[in-house]
């Protein structure tokens, strides 16, 4: 077939997820376009080249070998512990929150490093830990502290939509580990009980009302609930077909908030329609079908672990966005990924997809011969 | 659930990895469909709210529709203006912003001082102004710098403008912008669109509705912080109705100049058909800076006025009407059944009792003419003790006293006509011989205000029973049939002339236009009583000059009265104002000569005499003079001038006694002391 035109280092990249990869990213690009009243600058060009970036890194990411994968998980989680403590000390010493670590030149969101290192090391715990004691204690509580602490931590920043992320894709891996379904049919109900006393104690006055008028949008059309107000009236003005590239008057006129960032599913279906907004969501779900299939296939339990907690990583990502922009969630400070403009998030998400990208490798690679020891 | 091994748990997470893929594949289902939703189901509603928020539509004031006096020329009419306005709710930093409007429009300090005195007092959504009136260079510095200046409102756009300012103040009163209560009452966008005014006081609040017209729009698409990007289309503004007055606006102009320094009111009425030619007083506000709101220079010189500007004083002033009502006694003694003929001598007084009313001359023997023509008292208190005053006052009132009437925008105050049914309601007290004297020569207990003596000249003038009317073609149908013979108006009428051209009280104020003549009576209205007569003394404790006049004497065309306010004697304050004022109904070119020589020396017209004290008092005051407190402080200090005209109500009460010019001692009277501070003990009889 073609493989023989290209050159093998070339033709064995995955493709499959490469390809719907950098077409999201470029509708993004092109959305950022718009956005910015029909320029590259400032978003759309930084946009792009933050993609080249991280899918060179993702590549480097796909050579690690899998052993030093495995020993690394547990220091690397250390260290970002270490870094969301820093945060933290530098915000007390500075007399306020902060979220970001300033190395040099490079500005650090130990939070989001957070996200994929809590899939890893929980991997790399379940990896490790005798088949026999699934069901034990000893299968739950280190891993819930290993949740909590960097949880807890976050949460005080106070940044509730990465906490959220971080305690999603933790649990996520717990239940793929195969801990009894009991456990979390329960923690279901305690959730559920539990949720309306954190609402009402453990949340900082702009989260609960952020809560409050999710449930209740047009109770404060020009405060709070004016977000989700605009991003309605963007998302259905656009109607099947959109208004055409270009033409968006919400984020033009900018009463879409965010139109760049968080908010930029509305910006792009607004001048893309329903058919658009579609076109994502199909994107999405072949870049998500391609990664559980990564873990499917993958040869061990960690590397199992590892890629599905990835995915739904990135999952976790797409749809509290989605949710939020079309009224369905509250608002919560999280980006579309691949679409919306900022460094961080496509950090997080290209280490995601590094990593599965990285498992795959394993799988093909090790061939069928490699087994579940 | 049994022991785990490899495989248990290989196979387990193939079928939670499906369940994961199952609940992502429905979310991705919700949420697909939660978008087809908003995009088909509700992308109408979507749509409109989209609409709705990108395009603005802003009103534009209707020009208000002219004011215009009996011929057509403008009393009030719009000139195109660039303003600033303020909306304070859009405001982000007030402070910063109103020095920096102040610095690009040159305010002064008062000025910046005011604007924020409204600032303070107004709702978030009402316009506040800045300026109006402001040249190009000015207008265009606002308009470029506006992103630093959120909540300024720079348009060109139409300002009300009086041409004659002070003199239509008081019958056409003032526009500004609506007040939160007005808001309340009348919730449309349109009174707090920046830039418009509706109508305050006078026939512009009555008129308000017909004035005001319909707006126009302009929509544009907008920003989400307001700045517009486009305009999309216009639609014009409606402009209001004009009205037409009955008002010579040339005569009222030069009535309220012709005042000059005094305190007075000049009221004129056509004798043909009851229409209102002039309605002035002086001194008054400008309604022209009125318009742009009241400030704390203007309000100090308001207040510290002792003329009282916000007095109409020409139907809300009530003065004791004097020798004035003389023309009057005179009718009501003939159809009473004195004859004109009868002679009565004056001794200098007249004895009632065990008291002596004193006259101001010795006049010797008298007839009816005789006794207006040199405005004898002890003529008249003779025969109206005789015919008994309760038969006087049914006349007065026939003739138009103690009514109002029915004027638009023209709030006005009854007065008085007393008789013995009022005293006891009023006082609880007997009427007495003494309270008839007194009323018969227009003291005690009457009061009247200047519209209601000119309408009373009228009517005596013409034998009519005209009303008053201010709508030009619109003339009030006539009252019942006076019933006087022309022989009686003829006495009457005859001891009118001789008072200007014969000997009579105002042989001074005779008129000099070709051979026109004027008839009339002179009043003096005693405040207090006093060492001497006429002037001197503090002004407050002078009399009430009074004059009424008609003209052509043989076929009467207008009549007028004048008042005033502590002139002294009717002849020499009232009259000859009342003479320059009829000048300028016949030889108008003659009258306003005269008029602006003597404005030479009153430091210019009224207009220039204001600024001119205003600049004085801003020098001296600065930003300390007080705060005004809005339209109801406005409000409040228009019903207060009423209180503060107590010489009005409790000085009618003192005594009797007229304006002969010749120097006399006053005739104490018993005065019913009625609640009067002023006034002076009853006096002894002699």
């Amino acid at each position: 077939m073609a493989r023989s035109l290209i050159p093998a280092p070339i033709a064995e990249l995955p493709w499959r997820v490469i390809l719907p990869l950098a077409c999201l990213t470029c509708f993004g690009a092109a959305v950022l376009y718009s956005a910015a009243g029909g320029s590259m600058s400032p978003y759309a060009s930084s946009h792009l080249s933050r993609f080249v970036l991280f899918l060179a890194m993702a590549l480097v990411i796909r050579r690690f070998p899998k052993e030093i994968v495995r020993w690394a998980a547990f220091p690397a989680y250390g260290a970002v512990v270490l870094l969301l403590m820093g945060v933290e000390a530098l915000g007390f010493v500075g007399g306020g929150s902060q979220r970001w670590l300033a190395l040099g030149p490079l500005v650090l969101q130990p939070s989001e490093l957070m996200k994929p290192t809590i899939v890893l090391v929980l991997a790399s715990f379940y990896n490790s830990l005798p088949v026999g004691e699934i069901g034990g204690w000893r299968s739950i509580l280190p891993a819930g502290a290993l949740i909590a602490v960097p949880a807890a931590l976050v949460i005080i920043q106070p940044d509730l939509g990465t906490a959220l992320a971080i305690c999603f894709g933790g649990g996520c891996t717990i239940f793929l580990a195969g801990l009894p379904m009991r456990w979390f049919v329960g923690g279901g109900v305690a959730a559920a009980v539990i949720a309306p006393l954190a609402f009402f104690f453990g949340l900082h006055d702009y989260q609960r009302n952020r809560v409050l008028v999710f449930l209740d949008p047009e109770s404060d059309p020009l405060g709070t609930g004016y977000h989700i107000t605009q991003s309605k009236i963007a998302i259905g003005s656009g109607g099947i077909l959109g208004k055409g590239f270009g033409n968006g008057s919400q984020s033009h006129l900018n009463y879409l908030p965010e139109s760049h960032t968080d908010f930029v599913f509305a910006t792009m279906s607004e001048e893309w329609g329903l058919v658009g907004g579609l076109g994502v969501l199909l994107v999405f779900g072949i870049i998500l079908r391609w990664g559980l299939g990564v873990a499917r296939r993958a040869p061990d339990r960690f590397s199992q672990l590892l890629a599905a907690g990835m995915t739904v990583t990135i999952f976790f990502y797409v749809m509290i966005n989605l949710m939020m922009v079309t009224g369905l969630a509250p608002v919560v400070g999280i980006p579309l990924p691949f679409m919306s403009h900022g460094g961080s998030s496509m950090m997080t998400n290209m280490i995601c997809i590094g990593t599965l990208m990285m498992v795959d490798r394993w799988t093909k690679e090790g061939g069928s011969s490699s087994s579940f020891s | 659930m049994g022991q785990n091994t490899a495989a248990t748990l290989r196979h387990s997470f193939t079928r939670r990895s499906f369940l994961i893929g199952g609940v992502q594949g429905g979310i991705g289902l919700l949420l697909a469909a939660r978008m087809g939703y908003l995009a088909v189901a509700e992308n109408e509603k979507y749509k409109m709210q989209a609409e709705s928020n990108r395009v603005n539509l802003t009103l534009i004031p209707p020009r208000r529709g002219w004011i215009l006096d009996r011929a057509g020329q403008p009393l009030a009419s719009n000139r195109a203006d660039f303003r600033v306005d303020i909306v304070p709710e859009r405001l982000q930093d007030a402070e910063r912003e109103v020095d920096q409007l102040g610095q690009l429009l040159q305010l002064t300090a008062v000025q910046i001082q005011d604007l924020k005195d409204k600032l303070a007092d107004a709702r978030g959504f009402q316009p506040v102004e800045v300026a109006s009136g402001l040249d190009y260079d000015k207008f265009a510095a606002v308009s470029v710098r506006l992103p630093e200046l959120p909540g300024v409102v720079p348009q060109r756009g139409f300002s009300r403008y009086y041409p004659s300012g002070p003199s239509v103040g008081h019958l056409l009163g003032y526009v500004g912008a609506a007040s939160a209560k007005e808001y309340e009452k009348e919730h449309i966008p349109l009174l707090v669109t920046p830039g418009f005014k509706l109508g305050k006081d006078g026939l512009e609040k009555e008129y308000d509705q017909i004035l005001r017209g319909k707006p126009g729009a302009r929509r544009a698409e907008v920003t989400a912080s307001g700045e517009i990007v486009r305009d999309l289309d216009t639609r014009e503004d409606t402009p209001g109705q004009s009205i037409r007055l009955t008002i010579d606006g040339a005569l009222q102009d030069f009535a309220s100049r012709r005042i000059g320094l005094q305190s007075a009111a000049v009221v004129v009425i056509d004798c043909q058909t009851g229409g209102i030619l002039t309605l002035a007083s002086m001194p008054c506000f400008d309604p022209n800076t009125f318009a742009n709101g009241i400030g704390r220079i203007e309000w100090k010189m308001l207040n510290d006025d002792d003329h009282i500007p916000l007095l109409n004083k020409a139907v809300r002033g009530l003065y004791p009407p004097g020798s004035t009502v003389k023309p009057l006694a005179s009718l009501a003694l003939q159809i009473n059944g004195v004859s004109p003929d009868e002679k009565v001598n004056c001794p200098g007084g007249y004895q009632l009792g065990n008291r002596f009313f004193r006259c101001d001359a010795r006049h010797g023997v008298l007839d009816m003419r005789g006794a207006i023509e040199h405005s004898c008292n002890t003529y008249f208190w003779s025969m109206v003790h005789r015919v008994g005053y309760e038969n006087v006052a049914p006349v007065a009132k026939m003739l138009g006293l103690g009514q109002e009437y029915d004027l638009p925008g023209i709030n006005q105050r009854y007065g008085t006509v007393p008789d013995p049914e009022w005293k006891m309601r009023r006082y609880n007290q007997e009427w007495t011989a003494s309270d008839g004297l007194n009323a018969a020569i227009g003291q005690g207990y009457v009061l009247v205000s200047p519209l209601q003596l000119a309408l009373m000249t009228a009517r005596i003038a013409s034998g009519r029973d005209l009303l008053p009317s201010l709508m030009f073609g619109h003339p009030k149908p006539l009252g019942p049939a006076l019933p006087f013979t022309p022989e009686q108006l003829a006495v009457t009428h005859d001891g009118m002339f001789r008072v200007v051209n014969g000997s009579g009280t105002a042989a001074a104020s005779r008129l000099n236009v070709g051979n026109i003549t004027m008839s009339g009576k002179t009043g003096t209205a005693q405040v207090r009583k006093l060492i001497s007569r006429g002037g001197g003394g503090d002004w407050k404790g002078r009399d009430h000059s009074w004059f009424i006049c008609f003209a052509p004497s043989e076929a009467p065309r207008y009549a007028m009265a004048v008042v005033v306010e502590h002139g002294g004697f009717g002849a020499s304050a009232a009259a000859p104002i009342a003479k320059d004022v009829m000048t300028c109904l016949f030889d108008p070119q003659k009258a306003w000569a005269g008029l602006i020589e003597m404005e030479k020396t009153w430091g210019g017209p009224p207009a220039q005499r204001m600024a001119e004290k205003y600049r004085v008092y801003a020098a001296q005051y600065g930003v300390s003079a007080p705060k005004v407190d809005g339209d109801a402080a406005v409000e409040e200090a228009m019903s207060r001038s009423e209180g503060n005209e107590p010489q009005a109500q409790t000085t009618g009460v003192v005594t009797g006694a007229e304006s002969g010019e010749t120097q006399a001692a006053p005739a104490p009277s018993p005065a019913p002391s009625a609640d009067a501070k002023d006034a002076a003990p009853s006096g002894a009889p002699q």
